[in-house]
């Protein structure tokens, strides 16, 4: 069993990491959105499928990760690679700062909020807010990254650089998964009163959750900046954070192999069927209509974890 | 010295007085009852001092400290557990999770320790769990750790419940109803196993209108009603006293 699940894991990430040889520029590109996406999915996951917190403004941590690099990097020259956990840093400080005074709100109302947040940020970025932003043209001239002395600029060594530390995201957040953290997320989403009462400082942990988050998406938010080498707000709209929640629900909220599959159908399908241009946008809107009739969990739902006992039979008791 | 001290406690719901001007003592090691007609008001005694609500009036004690500052967490930190009269599990998740909830306040590793998992971090998470299992050896659930919760029986749900709050290391478990839901087999076992839980050391006290059982484990007895205290003293002074039997207990033939 557990044999063949690293199987599955070791052969999805051979053919990932061989598939920018035998194809064009243009479909590795699209591997690499989705690759973007898959990282935003995830950090939004922490929040949404893990600690049960509705965010519908995703977009503006990764604008402000992707801002911070674009500005950090036209104006001082430093290396948008080096600006990873500055970028980071200036996200999550900015999910402290907005999150602190609405923590106590539940559900729909929080939900509302986030996507206040998500405007606010998006309506910042156009009225040139600071004189830094650039308004409505952005900021463009973003220097490319390099690695060890080596500068990335084709499509396939883009590839490689956001799948590596989406690879990385992966495992850092199964790990967090397994944990006294990741644990906490969950028994807030389940009950909130019931996490209390067990000794769970619940406002801590959904600070913890969406600070983390954010961080995480402040950092997509470098990479994109560095791949484009040019920035808009147009790039953080509202259809940005419903894409993301599109992912993490569609995929299997709390699921990281869920979320992954998402980032793959909902950025990669529309590419697929491209030739149908227009019916694709229809035929997408239905399939979304009927997954939450049939399958509300999502497709690759998350599973109970594992833990080794002792004195209990591996595999356990099947439920 | 007794354990939780409740002086003067008041709490109103808009015009409605839940609770007014309670007072009473529980001294370590005892297992006291808590009981009343329906909406005399036990359930917000509970909440008052675990923290889910605020007195309008009145201290609570624990260990001679005011617990009035301190958010619900930090309680069961101090060592207040409870449970809860409608069952609040983590519906989803395993038994064996369930109870690591319990474990979490004994916990240190913070986010960066779980991210990467430190050798501190997965001894800590062995001695969690080998914790865990143990308090559902304990209620008698050892075999179900892997079990999703929602899948239990309606008693074993309320037994989970006890094995978590028990996880966290409580000088004082405050059980809500805990029979509530279960056969005559399951109550006779939930006495045993509130009599072991006396034996760990632990105060336990309990709201239930299960007298047999009331009248069994308690060494002391709190009778309220309107949100008063109306007596208080051993199980056979409580049987005697009048003013219970009229408000509570029904006519003496019949009980």
């Amino acid at each position: 069993m557990k044999n063949r699940k690293l199987v599955v894991i070791a052969g999805s990430a051979a053919v990932l990491a061989a598939a920018p040889l035998f194809l064009d520029a243009y479909w590795t590109d699209v591997l690499n959105n989705i690759g973007i996406y898959a990282v935003l999915a995830l950090s939004l996951n922490l929040i949404v499928g893990h600690a049960g917190l509705f965010n519908l403004g995703h977009a503006a941590f990764y604008a402000v990760g992707a801002y911070t690099a674009a500005i950090l990097n036209t104006t001082y020259h430093i290396p948008v690679l080096a600006l990873l956990p500055v970028c980071g840093f200036t996200s999550g400080l900015f999910a402290l700062l907005a999150a602190r005074p609405i923590i106590h709100l539940r559900g729909d109302y929080l939900c509302i909020v986030t996507i206040g947040i998500g405007e606010i940020v998006r309506i910042a970025l156009i009225n040139n807010i600071f004189g830094i932003t650039g308004g409505d043209n952005g900021i463009f001239g973003i220097s490319r990254p390099s690695v060890f002395g080596y500068v990335i600029r084709s499509p396939q060594q883009f590839f490689y650089l956001i799948w590596i530390f989406a690879g990385i995201t992966v495992i850092l957040f199964h790990l967090l998964e397994y944990s006294r953290v990741g644990r906490a997320l969950n028994y807030l989403r389940e009950d909130e009163v019931a996490a209390e009462g067990s000794g769970i400082d619940t406002a801590h942990y959904k600070l913890v959750a969406l600070v983390l988050g954010a961080a995480w998406a402040g950092m997509a938010g470098n990479i994109y900046a560095a791949k484009m080498s040019i920035i808009s707000p147009g790039s953080f709209s509202f259809w940005e954070s419903v894409l993301m929640f599109a992912i993490v629900i569609l995929g299997g909220a709390g699921s990281i192999p869920g979320v992954l599959l998402g980032a793959f159908l909902i950025i990669g399908m529309p590419e697929v069927f491209r030739q149908f241009a227009s019916a694709r946008m229809l035929i997408f809107g239905a399939a979304m209509v009927a997954m939450m009739i049939f399958r509300t969990q999502g497709l690759l739902p998350a599973r109970p974890r594992k833990y080794r006992l002792a004195g209990l039979p591996s595999g356990g008791v099947e439920t | 010295m007794s354990l939780l001290q409740l002086s003067n406690v008041t709490k109103n719901f808009g015009g409605l007085s839940a609770v007014g001007g309670l007072s009473f003592q529980l001294d370590d090691g005892i297992i006291m009852g808590l009981i009343g007609p329906n909406g005399a008001g036990k359930t917000t005694v509970f909440n008052l001092i675990t923290g889910i609500y605020r007195p309008d009036e009145g201290d609570i004690f624990f260990n001679g400290r005011s617990l009035l500052r301190l958010s619900t967490h930090r309680r069961v930190v101090l060592g207040i557990a409870r449970t809860f009269q409608t069952i609040r599990l983590f519906q989803n998740l395993s038994v064996l999770e369930n109870v690591l909830a319990g474990c979490h306040c004994r916990l240190k590793a913070g986010v960066l320790s779980s991210f990467v998992h430190l050798p501190r971090q997965r001894r800590e998470e062995r001695e969690a769990l080998k914790r865990a299992q143990d308090a559902l050896a304990l209620v008698g659930l050892g075999h179900r750790a892997e079990q999703v919760a929602k899948n239990l029986s309606y008693g074993n749900q309320r037994l989970l419940e006890i094995a978590r709050a028990l996880a966290t290391g409580p000088h004082l478990l405050i059980l809500d109803e805990p029979a509530g839901g279960m056969n005559e087999q399951e109550t006779t076992q939930l006495v045993s196993l509130i009599e072991k839980i006396r034996g760990m050391e632990v105060t336990v006290m309990l709201i239930e209108h299960d007298m047999t059982l009331v009248m069994k484990v308690c060494e002391r007895i709190v009778v309220m009603e309107y949100g008063r205290k109306i007596a208080e003293g051993a199980p056979d002074e409580i049987r005697r006293d009048r003013r219970v039997v009229e408000a509570y207990l029904g006519t003496e033939e019949e009980y």
